[in-house]
């Protein structure tokens, strides 16, 4: 997966044919922004940042695990052009976690630093939400050709950081959950399965 | 992003009562409610004391954000699905340590004398609304069936009704729901059993046809679509309870003190206002209700 794109840097460069399923791409990730701001703009949210926060966030996981799943994706079917999606989901995902971040401090917390601050120290499920928080932030700067070049191996290195980051998502979810886990259940099971998909093919790569 | 302040809205932009009415009307009608004989017409009451003077949320917002698991567990859920709950015919069950135990019909209920209750809601979630109940005192009912000298405790059941309440047929919770006081807390003239709320029958996400409401603990006390009261010496056990002990207690009394594990109670979100305000302790019910714990750990008794 990485070490493919590194190998050869100007696969990553995109063809202009490829343009029009990125710009689609782009513009239906931008669809649950719209309906978020749709649903809340009409009135349709009783609790509308609660609802904003949940949308956000759940938001951010699926783009995870979209991401997640271009590698099996094109491993599957052999179709290279998954790959050149995956900055760009990867990005929503941030994009997502910034959006629920920001919901949190301030339409959630409205600015209250020490209170949240003890939040974070007090609260598992807010720490390793903040802590993915973090670990995404390094992901999102160095994902430019520019960053690619200039850490070269340590680029693929780096990136790894999405499973730790995808792993804290979702329990920062199953934590929070009152009683139904069946949301986070679903999220942790296609995690579990893109995960699944890579360690079995790297015991399978070792043993043959 | 557009979120009001109470002092944003205009007079202009509640809903006149006529127009408010006839969507009652039409809800009603459509949840299957309107049966031979029993007319829409606004249930009476009298204005109490014991209101707040807090603005009430709007009909939209209290029966449309709900928890009721019996109908999903998502807030949305219960608008969804409690049309299918057939109230009609109704009995409650009042036994256990009681001179006269007695079922009680809902039309013989409906027709106690009932008062506009306007309560604040603060639910365990870190939310809250202001809902104006009408209803009855749970003392009155009580006195009714002679409770004896052993009846420490009263326990509640929600019905269990697969067939109609979707949210039974997984177990996310314990079915039946069942919740309880001490005496003391039930006889208290500020808990209620609820029939109604602005000015008509419940709808049926709040609980329809009868519910409790103890404006001093966390919502999920006030149980739903009651069936049985039963009036015991030994403290009964509570779906929460049951569910999550560490997380929540028997008494669950509002306490901006006492976190929840996973959360601060501290504060809390009236619905329709953007910033939080600071959780008061028995929501604001203190003066009228302390005494009742007094000498008592409240951070052991959560």
């Amino acid at each position: 997966m990485t070490t493919l794109r590194m190998k050869n840097p100007a696969a990553a460069r995109q063809p202009a044919r490829f343009n029009w399923l990125k710009i689609a791409v782009f513009l239906l990730s931008l669809l649950p922004l719209a309906r978020a701001a749709w649903i809340v703009l009409s009135g349709d949210a009783v609790n509308p940042v609660e609802f904003i926060t949940r949308s956000t966030g759940t938001w951010t996981l699926s783009f995870l695990l979209i991401t997640l799943a271009i590698s099996p994706l094109r491993q599957l079917s052999g179709w290279g052009w998954p790959l050149r999606l995956r900055r760009m989901l990867g990005l929503y995902a941030f994009f997502y976690g910034c959006l629920h971040f920001t919901t949190y401090v301030w339409l959630d917390q409205f600015f209250d630093w020490p209170g949240m601050l003890h939040d974070i120290a007090k609260r598992p499920f807010i720490t390793i939400g903040f802590a993915a928080m973090l670990l995404m932030t390094p992901l999102a700067i160095t994902s430019t050709q520019g960053w690619m070049k200039r850490l070269k191996r340590n680029w693929g290195k780096l990136h790894r950081l999405v499973y730790p980051v995808a792993l804290l998502g979702v329990l920062h979810y199953w934590w929070l959950v009152k009683k139904d886990l069946t949301q986070p259940m679903l999220y942790a099971s296609v995690l579990a399965v893109l995960l699944g998909w890579r360690l079995v093919r790297r015991l399978r790569q070792r043993s043959s | 992003m557009l979120i009001k302040k109470p002092t944003d809205i205009q007079p202009s932009e509640i809903t006149p009562e006529g127009v408010y009415f006839n969507r009652r009307q039409f809800m009603l009608g459509s949840a299957g409610l309107l049966l031979s004989g029993e007319t829409l017409a606004a249930l009476a009451s009298k204005k109490s004391q014991l209101s707040t003077s807090d603005k009430p949320n709007s009909l939209k917002d209290i029966t449309s954000y709900n928890n009721y698991y019996e109908f999903g567990t998502d807030k949305s859920e219960p608008a969804m699905y409690a049309g299918s709950l057939k109230t009609r015919p109704w009995n409650v069950v009042v036994d256990g340590e009681v001179g006269k135990p007695r079922s009680f019909g809902i039309e013989e209920l409906l027709k106690q004398p009932l008062e506009e209750r306007i309560y604040r809601l603060r639910c365990v979630e870190g939310w809250s609304m202001v809902i104006p109940w009408i209803g009855f005192p749970l003392a009155s009912l009580l006195k009714q069936v002679a409770p004896n000298s052993r009846a420490k405790y009263v326990a509640f059941e929600t019905l269990q009704r697969p067939a109609e309440m979707p949210g039974q047929r997984s177990r996310v919770l314990d079915w039946p729901y069942r919740e309880g006081l001490r005496m003391d807390e039930a006889m208290h003239p500020l808990t209620i059993l609820a029939v109604g709320l602005y000015n008509d029958v419940l709808p049926n996400q709040n609980g329809a046809p009868i519910r409790l409401v103890v404006p001093w603990k966390y919502g999920f006390k006030s149980i739903k679509s009651i069936v049985r009261i039963h009036l015991q010496e030994q403290m009964p056990a509570t779906s929460w309870n049951m569910a999550n002990a560490h997380e929540y207690g028997f008494y669950s009394n509002v306490n901006p003190e006492v976190d929840h594990p996973r959360w601060s109670q501290a504060s809390e979100r009236r619905i329709g206002e953007f910033l939080k305000r600071k959780t008061l302790p028995f929501n604001g019910y203190g003066d009228q209700v302390a005494s009742l714990y007094r000498g008592m750990d409240l951070r052991k008794n959560f």
